[in-house]
């Protein structure tokens, strides 16, 4: 148990003791109260766009005292749009993280891993703590690195789509060769899914419209902790072997192998 | 049904004037092709047009049957052929699966929330005469343009409304409302708003690159009707006429580099099942061009005018607009859809809970009348509306209504970059 008290996301040298992170799309004050009180979320992402308003209910407003805000770029089609976002929600007051979105496509919204580089880079620079959310392709995670990113963020299947790890075996690949924390981000549609990917070594987990679209808010909140903890603490104690076909043989082949 | 009688002759018009109405009305000989270009408009080179209107030409509504129908809704993705198949009267008796569905897209891409906006006319002068529309050069109407000055003062009231979206519209006057005109309009929109729309007459390129810098993202264009025969009896004079440069306005707002574009037929014009099928794939084959972009799609009914209080929306009732709309839906889950005051509270609300994302509120379609309208007190002369209005909810109680619905009203997603 002893590892699993000191056991943090450490994100840009801030650490948090939960690992799921409550995304942008679908927000109400019901999402929100129910992500942080059910699901025990210490960061949640604000969409700047949404938050440029003088609406008695702007957003800002619902986030609670404690809480770490993580501004996403959402609405900019390339790097220097994304620049000019972040800035803007540095100048809301809302901290130095930042999570960079840039779509190129408003019919799937898939993220632009190209322009995504150039603005971690250039954020990266001017002391951002960058999350940039991305297509799971290693040689990019691995230039993402080099860019100065605090963590990657692969999308497990398109955004709002709830079909969970449809790009496994990629996000499995950067898990394994990516030294910074990966946060898996976008399609994540049942608690059994989000376990599935802390098992696999994801560092957490963001998720918004399997939340938002459940039948019972704060209920499914704290399914989402209760996975996300138990995956993870699934992948700290070493999963035991799955035995694909038939029976192994319990004598070594090698066994005869004296020197 | 009657058709529509849209031809109204004024007291007012002189002999010389009466007489070239007539021609025009009378005489197609007399009347300009509808696919000569006017100098110096842009031409582009684009496929999309000719894809757009031979899928429609193409269209037979009267093939399709409840077998496609529920192939269609099984699908994930719904193709070109479902879309066809859901707007045709055999997908009439599917309405509430369609509609069901239609909420589930909607949810899906937009949660629960609706996006309210107001329109604000800032001219009516038009030197188009396009029958069915209050605003045509033939019709005697109090015509108004605002100066700089009036229309920050009717900025000033919609936004001590709270409402941080405004849609800047004009009659289709190059003469009256040049492009600096609306330039400046744009400028002065941006310090009192977020969000700046525009709903003008279409301009090129290089135009829209104007407008951009001084403010404005988002263009609207009606095509009122795909049916170019049908078209050409209906825009008998001005630069509307010009079907081919009126069609590719929103890909040159595009290039102009705007952000997002905007379309609609009027429904009640021509068929209006080929309409919505050709509205949808004007935004379907625009998408592949241009996946950046954002697309709106709305779909009014002709609504009667001043003058003229007998126009009605051709049978084209309740009923088949859910369809319409249900169909766009899920179809283009992507795109926005609006839905006009055209349609009363009570089809708005409904409508907003299943597929629309964007409802205006605090409406009028007429020049300089929003004091009158939002604070009770008259001053000065107002020009007349552009058509009638059937929903004239305020933004509070909109906001209100919207909000009973189980939906969450948003005033501004939007940050201009």
């Amino acid at each position: 148990m002893e590892k699993m008290m000191d056991d943090c996301l450490e994100l840009g040298g801030q650490r948090f003791h939960s690992r799921f992170i409550l995304g942008s799309g679908k927000y109400s004050l019901q999402l929100i109260e129910a992500a942080v009180q059910d699901a025990g979320a210490e960061i949640v992402t604000l969409a700047v766009r949404r938050a440029n308003t003088q609406d008695k209910e702007n957003i800002l407003d619902y986030i609670p005292k404690g809480v770490t805000l993580l501004p996403n770029t959402s609405g900019a089609r390339n790097a220097e749009e994304a620049v000019r976002i972040a800035r803007l929600a540095r100048a809301m007051g809302c901290g130095d993280f930042v999570k960079i979105e840039i779509m190129r496509d408003s019919k799937y919204l898939l993220p632009d891993n190209g322009e995504t580089v150039k603005a971690t880079e250039m954020l990266a620079k001017e002391g951002f703590i960058v999350l940039p959310y991305m297509y799971p392709d290693l040689n990019v995670a691995r230039e993402l690195v080099s860019a100065g990113a605090a963590a990657v963020m692969p999308l497990a299947a398109p955004i709002g789509s709830n079909k969970g790890l449809a790009t496994k075996e990629f996000i499995q690949i950067l898990i394994d060769e990516i030294d910074l924390p990966v946060i898996v981000d976008a399609g994540i549609g049942a608690p059994s899914q989000a376990c599935e990917a802390m098992e696999m070594g994801a560092a957490a987990i963001m998720a918004n419209t399997a939340l938002a679209t459940a039948g019972n808010l704060p209920l499914m909140a704290a399914a989402f902790k209760e996975a996300i903890v138990a995956g993870r603490k699934a992948y700290l104690a070493g999963l035991g072997r799955v035995l694909t076909r038939g029976a192994e043989a319990s004598d070594p082949l090698t066994g005869f192998l004296h020197d | 049904m009657a058709e529509n009688n849209f031809l109204v002759d004024s007291a007012r018009l002189g002999e010389r004037a009466l007489q070239r109405k007539h021609e025009l009305e009378n005489n197609p000989a007399s009347r300009r092709s509808p696919l000569a270009y006017f100098p110096g408009m842009e031409q582009l080179d684009s496929p999309v047009e000719e894809a757009v209107l031979q899928e429609m030409e193409d269209y037979d509504c009267s093939r399709y049957t409840a077998v496609d129908v529920r192939r269609a809704l099984a699908h994930q993705n719904c193709s070109r052929e479902d879309f066809k198949a859901l707007l045709s009267p055999a997908a009439a008796p599917f309405l509430e699966e369609m509609a069901q569905r239609a909420q589930r897209e909607t949810s899906r891409h937009f949660g629960n929330t609706v996006y309210l906006f107001t329109p604000l006319y800032i001219a009516n002068y038009c030197e188009n005469y396009c029958v069915y529309c209050g605003f045509n050069c033939y019709n005697d109407i109090r015509r108004l343009q605002l100066d700089e000055a009036q229309i920050e003062h009717e900025m000033q009231v919609i936004a001590a409304s709270g409402m941080e979206e405004i849609l800047l519209l004009t009659g289709e006057s190059q003469q009256k409302s040049n492009l600096e005109y609306i330039g400046k309009a744009c400028k002065l929109a941006r310090k009192y708003f977020r969000n700046v729309g525009l709903e003008i007459y279409p301009v090129n390129t290089e135009d829209y690159r104007y407008l951009h810098a001084c403010g404005a993202d988002y263009v609207t264009v009606f095509q009122e009707t795909y049916n170019l025969e049908q078209y050409e009896k209906l825009h008998l004079l001005g630069h509307k006429r010009v079907f081919p440069y009126r069609f590719a306005a929103q890909e040159r707002a595009l290039r102009g580099g705007m952000r997002g574009v905007g379309f609609s037929a009027l429904l009640g014009l021509s068929d209006f099942r080929k309409d919505a099928l050709a509205t949808a794939l004007h935004v379907w084959y625009l998408q592949r061009r241009y996946p950046w972009a954002e697309f709106s799609l709305s779909c009014p009914r002709l609504r009667p005018i001043v003058n003229n209080d007998k126009i009605t929306p051709q049978g084209i009732g309740e009923r088949e607009l859910c369809q319409v709309l249900c169909a766009y839906r899920i179809f283009l889950p992507f795109a926005g859809i609006t839905v006009s005051s055209r349609e009363t509270a009570s089809f708005r609300n409904g409508i907003a809970r299943i597929c629309a994302t964007k409802i205006s509120a605090g409406v009028s379609t007429g020049i300089g009348d929003h004091e009158e309208k939002y604070d009770g007190h008259q001053e000065g002369k107002a020009g007349d509306e552009q058509f009638a209005i059937a929903d004239s909810r305020s933004i509070t109680a909109m906001y209100a209504d919207m909000s009973g619905e189980g939906l969450q009203p948003v005033l501004n997603d939007y940050v201009y970059v």
